[in-house]
């Protein structure tokens, strides 16, 4: 190599590393608006949610700006106001034993009706295939809070299911379903049920038969092939639809409000509260904060195990 | 058994899978078929249905309220799915079809925010936030909501824009450079052509999400701001009313209709945002 040819390289990356930079900066200035209104309109709002839970409620709503961590203290402890005892707050228990619980059973019952439904359809022929997606697309795109409506018009005392259980005969009184936290999981699993198909037919889509075949070569029966082959090559899509459906049911507001009433409330209902009648906005705020944590740590454990399971979603 | 088999030995075939899967289906229907029914039912009631009718629509297209909350859903819609999609667009490019840049990463986070965190938390994040600007200001207006949903909006405008500009052919645009076109021109003329396709299904993504919503609108909205969904949900006592049941399945029959004309158009391609 001669001298003139390195500065001639050395020049040239020198205009590279330029072009670079003026890349990189016309890319910041192209994504700049949508940040400057995610942080206005999402991400900046979550930190006055922060700070505000490490504050003091106002009387009326709102909050007086003294730091405490009582709200903190809050979520999980009550002190006695006669004897200053500190106790479980067994009220705020419930309330997340539920939610966790209700969340945990949506996720299962949508994976149980999900996983044969996915499977249904991504081994139908060609244009049959298209027709049947597009059926699952329908209540995916239909309003929430519309098919909420709708289950409840089923499970309702003078709903469908006890008119025609009460016209069979099998029952005098209709069944409270309604009110009850069978009735949010109900609608949970109901509204949620498209989140868990779509990618578990996306990845069930992608499967090579010729693998089953080879089972079958191999002498495994039907189950064997099920667990052995399926299963484990679809897992990305079994997670990515677990995540899809465990995190919306664990922030459920509607479905809980209209199914559950005001008495069977998940965590979402109870922040609401904090904000509405509770006038307890840094106890909302920490709630909030909290909620958030826990989806965090979800969605972490999701990005890890679609990384192992090389899924490009 | 298995030396009568008439049928060849399908691979593909589990036992149970089928029946679940329609099962499935019927359960995913019934509701809102009966829903449907139940909306041409004269009477008041919705275990009984009386006789054919469609006077539960008129009633809810002449309810002023209803009126209005649609007028009102349909502005929010427009400008926050407007303003989302030319700012997701922008985005777009500033993030696709280039090698990864310091703070990429985070702009993916950002835009891609308001799909990770619970809408409820969002919810109250929002409403501590314009309460006190609310207070600050003195303005109420419909600002807040069209803020709130534009960026709510912005990562299901994105990600079909992105998707697209992935999929180009970059020649198109260097051969477009090459034959003397300013960058303005490139883009006038060749990428945005090219991408019209992804930026009409993120607009239409966008516009259908934000008609949708309920809890970012319930917490943010000032008196008498309601838009169809919350107006609906105020309407909720033990039972859905008729008129409700009306105005559900006419927004079922808007969701079909778009998507039947989303499907045909994309071909193959189904409108799943994920």
């Amino acid at each position: 190599m001669t001298d003139t040819s390195t500065t001639n390289a050395r020049q040239l990356s020198d205009l590279e590393v330029r072009a670079e930079k003026e890349r990189v900066k016309r890319n910041w200035l192209l994504s700049m608006p949508a940040m400057i209104l995610l942080l206005l309109g999402a991400s900046g709002p979550l930190l006055i949610v922060l700070v505000y839970s490490f504050m003091t409620p106002g009387d009326y709503s709102g909050v007086i700006w003294t730091p405490t961590v009582k709200a903190w203290f809050q979520i999980f402890f009550t002190v006695d106001i006669f004897d200053d005892t500190v106790r479980l707050a067994d009220a705020h228990l419930t309330i997340f034993g539920r939610s966790l619980r209700l969340s945990l059973l949506t996720t299962l019952l949508t994976l149980i009706f999900g996983l044969p439904t996915a499977y249904f359809i991504a081994t139908r022929p060609g244009r049959q295939r298209t027709l049947w997606l597009f059926l699952i697309t329908i209540p995916f795109w239909t309003n929430l809070l519309i098919r909420t409506f709708a289950i409840l018009e089923v499970i309702r005392n003078e709903g469908l299911i006890n008119n025609f259980l009460r016209w069979l005969g099998v029952i005098d009184e209709p069944i409270q379903i309604l009110y009850t936290d069978t009735a949010v999981l109900i609608g949970m699993a109901y509204v949620y049920l498209p989140l868990m198909v779509l990618p578990l037919y996306a990845a069930i889509d992608r499967f090579d038969f010729r693998l089953v075949e080879a089972g079958y070569d191999l002498y495994a029966n039907r189950w064997q092939v099920l667990r052995r082959v399926i299963l484990p090559i679809v897992k990305p899509g079994i997670i990515a639809g677990s995540i899809l459906v465990f995190v919306p049911s664990l922030g459920a507001y509607v479905t809980p409000r209209v199914l559950g009433g005001g008495k069977n409330m998940m965590i979402g209902n109870f922040i609401e509260l904090q904000f509405g009648q509770g006038r307890n906005w840094p106890l909302g705020s920490s709630l909030s904060i909290l909620l958030l944590l826990v989806v965090a740590v979800a969605l972490l454990f999701y990005v890890r195990a679609a990384n192992r399971g090389g899924s490009d979603e | 058994m298995s030396n009568k088999r008439t049928k060849p030995f399908s691979i593909k075939y589990l036992p149970g899978f089928t029946p679940v899967a329609l099962v499935c289906f019927v359960l995913l229907y019934a509701p809102i078929v009966t829903m449907v029914v139940y909306s041409f039912n004269s009477g008041q009631s919705v275990a009984l249905f009386e006789d054919f009718s469609v006077a539960w629509y008129f009633a809810a297209a002449e309810n002023e309220l209803v009126q209005e909350a649609a007028l009102r859903s349909l502005i929010i819609a427009a400008f926050a799915s407007g303003i989302a999609t030319v700012l997701a667009t922008m985005a777009a490019l500033g993030t696709t079809r280039t090698k990864n840049y310091p703070g990429r990463t985070l702009i993916y986070l950002m835009i891609n925010q308001p799909l990770m965190v619970p809408e409820v938390v969002t919810a109250v994040a929002l409403l501590i936030f314009f309460a006190s600007i609310k207070v600050a200001t003195g303005y109420s207006g419909l600002a807040y909501l069209i803020l709130a949903h534009a960026a709510f909006c912005v990562p299901f405008a994105y990600l079909p824009i992105r998707a697209r500009m992935e999929g180009m052919d970059r020649a198109l645009e260097i051969a477009a450079a090459d034959l003397y076109a300013t960058p303005w021109k490139t883009f006038r003329r060749v990428t945005l052509p090219l991408v019209a396709p992804g930026i009409a299904a993120g607009a239409m993504l966008a516009f259908v999400i934000s008609l949708d919503d309920v809890i970012i609108t319930e917490f943010v909205k000032s008196a008498g701001q309601d838009t169809l969904p919350t107006y609906m949900l105020g309407q909720l006592r033990r039972a859905v009313t008729p008129e409700v049941n009306a105005i559900s399945s006419a927004l079922l029959a808007v969701t079909v209709i778009l998507l039947t004309a989303f499907f045909l158009l994309s071909g193959r391609n189904s409108p799943v945002g994920k």
